[in-house]
């Protein structure tokens, strides 16, 4: 399968007056055709960021892209003009937000929130038709075609997450970067939200990029997983080599912290601690405070990711020894 | 729609009879001797007490606002005290000039205020923004008659541009003594719109339906007239329809300065007159506009803002809260 994103040693900072905030630190990440990779970490541990550089919309300032290129078909996309990457965004590469409450313009008609994506990438199409196909996209989520001129006030929160996510579909982009696309919404509408996004990923061979702290959603609907810490990535693979054959410490925590139904445990086992400060990063790694297994060199020096076979890398000494793996 | 506007009419009413009553009451209250003043300091006491009981002065309070308000109606504000002129006739002479002046002001402010505010939020912070703040601060803080007087010297007597007083006749004319009032009286609300737009744009700029529209590859220009200005417009429009009703009574000392023949000079001799008549009457005229300003400011919200719209919309509402459960 050929790789349609690749992002390599990115970094991303955010200059306020308090000082420094080192959001992404040297990322790198590869999506394929027709893949779900999903990205996982916690609150804060920059994978809004990392979506939002994709589609280029960091605001800047005080947001900055330090270092590192995103490459799209070929192209830089850190490098397009402003015009390129129009063309690009919502078109060839779309993103649903987190909140559906608050990423629809509530001063206009569903309808016409569709049909403005499709009518910006395609010019030469008249306003009826465009109408037309923004009704036919509205019907494919489920929702009836009448129903374009309500405004979005009008709508419960699931039938605005699938009208954020017929406007991402509408041009049938070749990347839909899903940032928690469910985490608003309650258990029974993000089941059905999630087979629908299944469905349509199916349909048109959409390469996803999922952005969640839910594991469960991950074991679900993703092929590829990268655990994100700090603004860094410190482990990624396949969803088996992740669950199955789990390295990072972060991980282990992650998957730690899922209570399992067949243990009759009484409370959840937390990772202790919390992330490091990210204006004062440790200048060894990133988890070395909240690790069990941390020693001296963890203390004082940056690990940096590296392969362990297949596809699976990880970021820590510690694994990195037991398996042998080179840098 | 027009269910919405026809209650919106309706509460005017019990609005303009409890303003009117108000500005009657106090005007009652108010020590002044008409007869006297229509008869000459040398009238005989019998003369001045057969005055007042032919102007109905010594009928008791309820029975003379009730005699008003029937006059009122027919469109008679009775006449004045001192030159026994019809009231309503002299107002309707002036109005249509005070209302030139008044919409010329707040268009010019209009057209300042919104586009230098929504400049100024948009580059938050820079060098513009600064410069913008600065000025409207300064532009709103000036006295008028100061302000007046140096536009007057500038361009009227050392430039001989314009016209240093009164109202032209003929549109060219008209429009050339049209401009220093205009600016006049403008400057200050242009700064406050500016100013409003300004603060009103900044918490839409962060919301997640910018970043969604930005994301469907829609250009800049269409992110902040479309979807920025619409949802950031209802305290502009606050703004603009609260002031648009103290400008009518409020441009007494631009009209003064600059002689316009208007209501607010009217009103203003009248009182040094002490002639309750005129000065009734023109308190009421300007209440009923400013009314039909904030009706029109509430019926422009609701073409703004669907939700406030939908309020009112209660047929309409139920049917989708009943399409809504069938989904």
């Amino acid at each position: 399968m050929g790789k349609i994103l690749e992002i390599h040693d990115l970094k991303v900072c955010f200059h306020t007056e308090d000082g420094t905030v080192h959001a992404l630190n040297n990322v790198d990440l590869t999506l394929e055709d027709g893949i779900t990779l999903g990205l996982v970490g916690e609150t804060g541990a920059g994978k809004t960021t990392l979506a939002k550089s994709i589609m280029r919309l960091i605001p800047s300032p005080p947001g900055k892209i330090e270092n590192g290129e995103i490459i799209y078909d070929g192209k830089n996309i850190l490098e397009l003009s402003d015009t390129d990457i129009m063309s690009i965004r919502g078109q060839e590469i779309s993103m649903i937000f987190q909140d559906p409450m608050s990423s629809l313009n509530p001063v206009i008609t569903v309808g016409d929130q569709i049909a403005e994506v499709i009518q910006v990438h395609n010019k030469d199409l008249d306003k009826k038709e465009v109408f037309n196909r923004a009704c036919e996209m509205l019907e494919m989520v489920g929702i009836s075609a009448d129903r374009a001129f309500d405004y979005p006030h009008q709508f419960s929160g699931g039938m605005k997450q699938r009208v954020v996510i017929a406007m991402a579909l509408a041009c049938n982009p070749r990347i839909l970067i899903a940032d928690e696309p469910t985490t608003a919404l309650d258990v029974t509408i993000q089941a059905q939200v999630l087979e629908m996004m299944r469905e349509l990923k199916q349909k048109f061979n959409t390469a996803t990029l999922l952005i969640t702290h839910d594991l469960g959603v991950v074991a679900q609907m993703c092929e590829k997983v990268a655990i994100m810490y700090a603004g860094e990535i410190v482990e990624s693979g396949t969803v088996h080599d992740i669950f199955n054959n789990t390295l990072h410490p972060y991980t282990e925590g992650l998957l730690g912290a899922i209570p399992k139904i067949h243990l009759h445990e009484k409370r959840l086992q937390p990772i202790e601690g919390l992330m490091p400060d990210p204006m004062d990063m440790p200048k060894g790694c990133i988890f070395c405070d909240r690790c069990k297994y941390a020693t001296e060199r963890c203390k004082n020096e940056h690990p940096q990711i590296t392969n362990v076979g297949g596809e699976h890398t990880v970021r820590c000494f510690l694994r990195q020894d037991e398996k042998g793996g080179e840098e | 729609m027009a269910r919405y506007i026809i209650k919106r009419i309706l509460l005017a009413i019990p609005v303009l009879i409890g303003a009117t009553f108000l500005v009657f009451t106090i005007l009652f209250f108010t020590p002044s001797d008409p007869a006297r003043m229509i008869l000459g300091s040398s009238a005989t006491e019998e003369a001045i007490e057969a005055m007042n009981e032919e102007l109905g002065i010594n009928d008791p309070f309820f029975v003379r606002y009730f005699n008003y308000m029937k006059g009122l109606v027919q469109g008679d504000m009775g006449r004045s005290y001192r030159n026994n002129s019809s009231v309503s006739e002299t107002i309707a002479g002036r109005l249509g000039n005070t209302l030139i002046l008044a919409s010329a002001g707040m268009l010019f402010a209009i057209i300042i205020g919104i586009p230098v505010g929504i400049l100024s939020a948009v580059k938050q912070y820079s060098k513009i923004d600064n410069a913008t703040m600065f000025i409207t601060l300064f532009l709103t803080a000036v006295p008028t008659f100061w302000y007046a007087l140096i536009l007057v010297i500038i361009f009227a007597l050392k430039l001989h541009w314009l016209p240093a007083s009164g109202m032209g006749v003929g549109l060219v004319p008209l429009l050339k003594s049209l401009i220093l009032p205009t600016i006049t009286l403008g400057s200050g609300y242009a700064a406050m719109i500016a100013r409003t737009t300004r603060s009103s744009v900044l918490e839409v700029i962060r919301q997640d339906y910018i970043d969604t529209a930005r994301a469907k590859g829609v250009s800049e220009k269409t992110v902040i007239w479309k979807h920025m200005l619409k949802n950031a417009l209802i305290p502009i429009v606050t703004v603009v329809g609260l002031n648009f009703g103290s400008l009518l009574g409020g441009s007494v000392l631009t009209e003064t300065i600059f002689s316009w023949p208007g209501v607010g000079r009217y009103v203003v001799d009248s009182i040094s007159y002490r002639d309750t008549n005129a000065v009734l009457g023109s308190v009421v005229t300007l209440t009923i506009l400013f009314t039909i300003v904030n009706l029109a400011v509430d019926i422009i919200y609701a073409l703004i803002d669907p939700r406030i719209k939908s309020q009112y919309a209660v047929k309409r509402r139920k049917k989708h809260a009943q399409s809504e459960n069938a989904v």
